[in-house]
């Protein structure tokens, strides 16, 4: 790879000059200056005059050219697969896509976008996706702190504990379905004799539409609380001892503690733990999907996540479900972007 | 690793302990205790319920006991586990031939972009909105990307270029396996890159630099130096990666599409398993929920820190 970009390089080179005399003595130092790695900005000067990869060295470093090889291909495969593909999304959601024949790139406009805006179906998958992502992102927060402080309260057998909260983490979207199916089960699910040991219920979970949301939001909240905890436990862990021991002196109690000094200092868990959640509600199709095994998921339940992926694979209204997707991918771009900034703000990026 | 090894000694220690506590123990620790033990019940009773379900013979008859207790002896049955691993046991297989490559792959093109991208010095204001790019991949949701997926791999004559492979008798339907790995690969290069990196700006600068000093090459640095040091960071992200790619339910129902399909995952045919028309059989759900959950459980039960290490950062 190296040996095929420096004679690229060297062709690039000859091309700029034209084919002068000296052809092979520049050919010859290109050779020498890439293969002896730090001779290679002298060379670079050599070839003043040279082309265009030259002048990009000049630009923007020798380290460019060379790092390129390392990062350019798993770049362009992501940047194809992930900005190229929204940017087609985009193309074919202005489109009228629909059923076997392929896409009429020739004739574009907007109709899609006015078609959802006037669905009923978009809007309270609009709705419901975004109650599923504050809901489930402020309560998993919370509990993951509540859990991440009473970890950190100098516990026996603190490492088992994490490692039993942390467990449902590692499964799929698809077994904690089965799970939370079992266990809001209407006659034997373990929700409703618990409830009904204390003489409540028993209550149809996902049969009832105005309950199965939260009922979704539970389940999810079980599966990602405990991520949360190791997000907020390494942020605890990070704050210096002595900022306990100064609230401690000025007499503050435990909670105030907490709430006064300890978590302020948590903002940057916060921020990076909530994204990622919002990011997980976004992707909770897979649960969704599971819990009735199709692409109609419980009546209360449709996300836009679900309602995107129905209307393309199950009735092919492809320009409509990615027109749907973009409003999608647009709620997502409003929580990363401040993200972004964030970052780059802070200098991480 | 290193905290099996040091459990055994801990656990002593923390029992030495317990009695101690047990001695002088105040309002505050006893609260703090029935909390913990309290979430700990709320963290296990769905798996715990879903195991004692899995060996019951019809969990909606037994009635008469509760559905977190072990079955009664008249109720006790192997036959949904054999049922389950009967249906899913393809599924493992196909989830495996691409889970594995994807997650090989996907870490190596990660670490390669992580060190183009740290280890070299050009200009910082081009990097930004490069990094930014890899970034802001992790969070795309998958939706926005899936009409013009099913439009590309539709395009892509995978079928012809891979007849070779056919010929040695793969059925055709594994074209949906390719898909996956190279799909996998491209989706899960921005973490890697991102864990890779975070790992990477911590490894010490001087060394690289002697040894670029010597006139060792970008790549051979990378391969002398960079790549052994690695190491631990690749756990983490293999192991990251491949909890993420084995649990991953949209792209392979977007490009294998049916369960009944040679090549189907196994978390497509556990999404449609136990479900017929006289009712859905929890039984048989739940064993097969235990057995796809399997290769991500053993993974987490021997590799609980570094799975923690990639999911926190």
């Amino acid at each position: 790879m190296r040996e095929f970009l420096s004679s690229i390089r060297t062709r690039l080179r000859r091309a700029g000059r034209g084919g002068d005399s000296d052809d092979t003595d520049v050919t010859t130092a290109g050779r020498v200056a890439t293969d002896g790695g730090t001779a290679a900005g002298g060379a670079a000067g050599a070839a003043k005059s040279g082309g265009f990869l030259d002048r990009l060295d000049e630009r923007v470093g020798e380290d460019f050219t060379e790092s390129a090889v390392f990062w350019l291909p798993p770049f362009l495969l992501m940047g194809l697969f992930v900005y190229g593909a929204i940017a087609w999304n985009f193309v074919i959601s202005l489109t009228d896509y629909q059923g076997f024949v392929g896409p009429d790139y020739s004739d574009l406009d907007f109709e899609m976008y006015v078609r959802a805006a006037n669905d009923a179906g978009v809007i309270e998958a609009t709705i419901n996706t975004f109650l599923l992502v504050v809901s489930f992102t402020a309560i998993a927060l919370a509990f993951g702190l509540v859990l991440a402080i009473l970890v950190d309260r100098d516990i026996r057998f603190e490492n088992t504990f994490r490692t039993i909260y942390l467990l449902p983490m590692s499964l799929s979207f698809v077994v904690t379905a089965q799970f939370w199916l079992w266990m809001y089960n209407y006659n034997n699910g373990v929700v409703n004799i618990l409830l009904g040991a204390v003489g409540i219920g028993p209550i149809n979970w996902i049969g009832n539409s105005q309950i199965v949301l939260w009922a979704v939001v539970f389940a999810l909240v079980w599966q990602f609380s405990g991520y949360t905890m190791v997000v907020y436990l390494a942020g605890l862990r990070a704050i210096p001892n002595e900022h306990y021991e100064a609230a401690r002196v000025d007499g503050a109690s435990t909670l105030k503690m907490y709430w006064r000094v300890i978590i302020p200092q948590l903002k940057g868990s916060t921020i990076s733990a909530a994204i990622v959640l919002m990011v997980f509600a976004l992707k909770a199709f897979d649960f969704l999907y599971s819990l009735v095994s199709g692409y109609r998921p419980p009546n209360g339940t449709d996300i836009l996540a679900t309602k995107m992926v129905r209307e393309a694979y199950s009735v092919n209204n492809w320009a409509y479900a990615s027109a749907i997707a973009i409003i999608l991918f647009l709620m997502a771009l409003s929580i990363i972007g401040p993200y972004l900034y964030y970052q780059y703000s802070k200098g991480e990026l | 690793m290193s905290d099996a090894q040091s459990t055994d000694s801990e656990q002593s220690g923390a029992l030495a302990g317990v009695r101690e506590d047990l001695a002088g123990l105040d309002g505050y620790r006893v609260a703090l205790y029935a909390t913990v033990l309290g979430l700990t019940a709320f963290y296990l009773t769905p798996i715990e319920s879903g195991l004692v379900t899995a060996f019951k013979t019809n969990p909606e008859g037994v009635s008469s006991t509760l559905p977190f207790a072990p079955p009664p002896g008249e109720f006790f049955t192997l036959e949904k586990w054999q049922t389950a691993i009967s249906a899913l046991g393809r599924g493992m297989v196909n989830s495996a031939l691409y889970a594995v490559p994807a997650t090989i792959i996907s870490a190596l093109l990660g670490s390669f972009a992580a060190y183009g991208l740290t280890q070299a010095d050009w200009k910082a204001r081009y990097k930004a909105p490069i990094l930014a790019l890899f970034v802001a991949a992790i969070f795309i949701p998958y939706q926005a990307v899936l009409v013009p997926l099913s439009q590309f791999w539709g395009t892509v004559p995978l079928a012809e270029v891979l007849a070779p492979v056919w010929a040695v008798g793969v059925p055709r339907a594994y074209t949906g396996v390719v898909e996956l790995i190279i799909t996998h690969v491209a989706y899960g290069i921005p973490i890697c890159m991102v864990l890779f990196r975070g790992y990477y700006t911590t490894v010490s600068e001087e060394m690289i630099e002697a040894a670029r000093l010597d006139g060792a090459t970008f790549a051979r640095v990378y391969r002398r130096i960079v790549f052994p040091i690695s190491t631990p960071m690749f756990a983490v992200v293999l192991i990251y990666q491949f909890t993420q790619i084995w649990n991953d339910l949209l792209f392979a129902l977007i490009l294998v599409s049916t369960e009944s399909s040679p090549a189907a995952p196994v978390v497509l045919i556990l999404a449609g398993l136990g479900e017929s028309q006289e009712g859905q059989d929890f039984a048989l759900r739940m064993a097969g929920a235990f057995v796809a959950a399997l290769p991500t459980l053993i993974v987490y039960i021997l590799f609980g820190d570094e799975f923690a290490e990639g999911v926190a950062t």
